[in-house]
């Protein structure tokens, strides 16, 4: 089975810094690494390769200095890592991200199942899996919290749709995003982490993709949003109340009885 | 039927219509006073008619209705075809749907498909003056907030549940029902997707709360979840939890608040033993009212908190519960007509 993961490099964001006043991310303040909901997508493909045999790509849109984070998904099993990385992809959002995606995908050719986590933890929309898949013009399933079944004609699913979860099969090719419920993702060994360190990352250009892209739909020109202001958020909290011990059970049954919930 | 206006897609699972579905077209019908046009909505699926009053009794001016001959789940192509046919049919200038799992994995799709822009998960939605929509929502697991324009047709948007407020029913409202056949036969069947039936319930809808009390790792053992579950009950809430003890396997995920759970806001959410990481915040800062409890005086969630009990959760919930059923007790004691 031929297995593609769409990976989105990321700050850890525990670490990163915000630029309070203007409510951007301080780029220097965290290295990319893999979004922690890609780990579940790699490990999930990972696993397919070692249950029914195939390879595993994993392809990022990303700035040069992401190619740690791809490093890392060959030590976590991945076969072959191509990251798209140009000026002319800078400024996309879901719209155009999806499409260089989609494109690259074509490029690469054939494939079965393509992986995803179900969001990234900077842009947190969930939005590119779904429309890649529109673009490829293949079904999908998000939020698949586990795969119950895979042939080389299909896959079933579990899928939270909110009220409940669904048994799904989806016939190949398709694409998946997976929740974190969807596994538990291995640590990588040491010996694959030295032998990622040599491994060849292969960087794309939009002009790779040439034959197969539509130049205008790329970057901050083929995008369809655009950020008109941004602030931080967590900077103002809530002037809240602090008490000790008994004194808080008291203002406890005050708020709750002024909410009017006893 | 009118070009323009707002479109709201009626999220309708298992006979339900999600309560986010009224919001939106309550939001829906302020915003037209800027943007001009009505509000349509759309709703797909078996029984789909018998909803349409409803839906025009909340606000819409018209009706779509997708009537579906055999009771089956949904169909995610399916809904997509027909909203993309529907939307180049009316041309609205703004699609709403709810920020729901099925609402974010459909709304990408027909994006996708009209090759327009999709803002995420929004906390508020706004017309400028010069009559364009702003999308406000957070990213970079909340930290941030953005305000976003979109520069193509329509403007589509998915919108969290609870944050518009739901419009009054006013059964007297009338409005135009215009019913539609489904295209496809083979709702089940369809494009690729087979749906073989309902996997499992949900332990709890936790996002439907409107009290909530959580612990964290400031919880010793896993049978002690039952004295917050003692509390959630008194008053009529639901038990949460943090991701930690998902992961310690002492709680299902449906009940994880946060940004890899549920994103929650109750009226009163009760932190115990939470510290507040920046996930956690992400899943319940937008609470009408937080109270928390911990031991650590250097919480960050005290900071996010309308009351900050700085104790022992083990000494003050018990305390609580004790103090609260002595207040219902001589409530119901003076109420009693001996």
């Amino acid at each position: 089975m031929k297995i593609i993961v769409l990976m989105k490099p990321a700050p850890d964001i525990e670490k990163v810094k915000f630029d309070v006043k203007k409510g951007v991310v301080d780029r220097s303040s965290a290295k990319l690494e893999i979004n922690p909901f890609d780990l579940h997508a790699i490990e999930a493909a990972v696993r397919i390769k070692e249950s029914i045999g195939g390879t595993v790509t994993v392809i990022s849109m990303a700035p040069p200095h992401a190619e740690p984070a791809l490093r890392d998904a060959l030590a976590r099993g991945v076969d072959r890592a191509i990251l798209l990385s140009d000026r002319r992809f800078a400024g996309s959002d879901t719209l155009a991200t999806s499409y260089t995606l989609a494109s690259a995908i074509k490029k690469i050719g054939e494939f079965d199942l393509i992986i995803c986590g179900e969001k990234s933890v900077d842009g947190d929309t969930g939005q590119v899996g779904p429309e890649v898949a529109e673009f490829l013009g293949i079904p999908h399933v998000s939020y698949v919290t586990g795969i119950k079944e895979v042939s080389c004609e299909s896959v079933t699913v579990v899928s939270d749709f909110g009220i409940a979860y669904y048994l799904i099969k989806i016939k190949l090719p398709a694409l998946i995003s997976v929740t974190k419920e969807a596994n538990v993702p291995r640590k990588p060994k040491f010996k694959d982490l030295m032998k990622a360190r040599k491994a060849k990352i292969e960087v794309w250009t939009a002009d790779d993709l040439r034959d197969v892209v539509d130049f205008s739909r790329l970057g901050l020109e083929g995008s369809a949003t655009r950020v008109v202001k941004a602030y931080y958020a967590l900077e103002k909290g809530r002037e809240g109340t602090r008490v000790k011990g008994d004194e808080g059970v008291r203002k406890i049954i005050e708020l709750l009885s002024s909410s009017g919930v006893i | 039927m009118s070009e323009g206006g707002i479109l709201v897609y009626a999220e309708y699972i298992e006979d339900r219509v999600h309560p986010v579905t009224y919001e939106l077209i309550g939001k829906g019908r302020e915003l037209t006073s800027k943007l001009g046009g009505s509000v349509k909505s759309v709703i797909i699926g078996y029984g789909a008619s018998s909803r349409a009053e409803e839906l025009i009794h909340y606000g819409a001016d018209e009706v779509y209705v997708y009537e579906c001959k055999i009771k089956s789940p949904l169909n995610i192509l399916l809904h997509k075809e027909i909203l993309v046919s529907l939307i180049h049919e009316i041309k609205p200038k703004l699609v709403l749907f709810g920020a729901t799992p099925w609402g974010r994995s459909l709304a990408p799709r027909v994006a996708a498909a009209l090759r327009t822009g999709l803002t995420a998960d929004c906390l508020d939605v706004y017309v400028t003056d010069d009559g364009s929509v702003v999308q406000v929502r957070p990213a970079f697991t909340g930290n941030i907030i953005a305000h976003i324009k979109t520069v193509t047709t329509p403007v589509m948007t998915t919108v969290r549940y609870k944050v518009f407020k739901p419009p009054k029913k006013d059964p007297s409202r009338k409005g135009k029902v215009i019913i539609r056949e489904v295209p496809a036969e083979g709702a089940v069947h369809y494009a690729g997707i087979e749906i073989l039936g309902k996997a499992r319930e949900k332990e709890v809808n936790i996002a439907d709360a409107e009290v909530i009390v959580a612990g964290g790792k400031g919880l010793k053992r896993k049978e002690d979840l039952k004295l917050l579950e003692e509390l959630a009950e008194l008053l009529g809430g639901v038990l949460a939890v943090s991701r930690p003890l998902v992961d310690a396997g002492w709680a299902s995920k449906d009940r994880q608040v946060g940004f890899s759970g549920n994103v929650v806001k109750p009226r009163v959410y009760i932190a115990c033993g939470i510290s507040g990481s920046p996930q956690h915040l992400a899943g319940m800062k937008d609470s009408k009212i937080i109270i928390a409890v911990n031991i650590d005086p250097s919480a960050p969630i005290a900071k996010y908190s309308d009351l900050f009990v700085i104790g022992d959760l083990y000494e003050v919930v018990p305390k609580l519960i004790e103090e609260i059923r002595r207040i219902r007790g001589s409530k119901s004691w003076r109420l009693s007509p001996s």
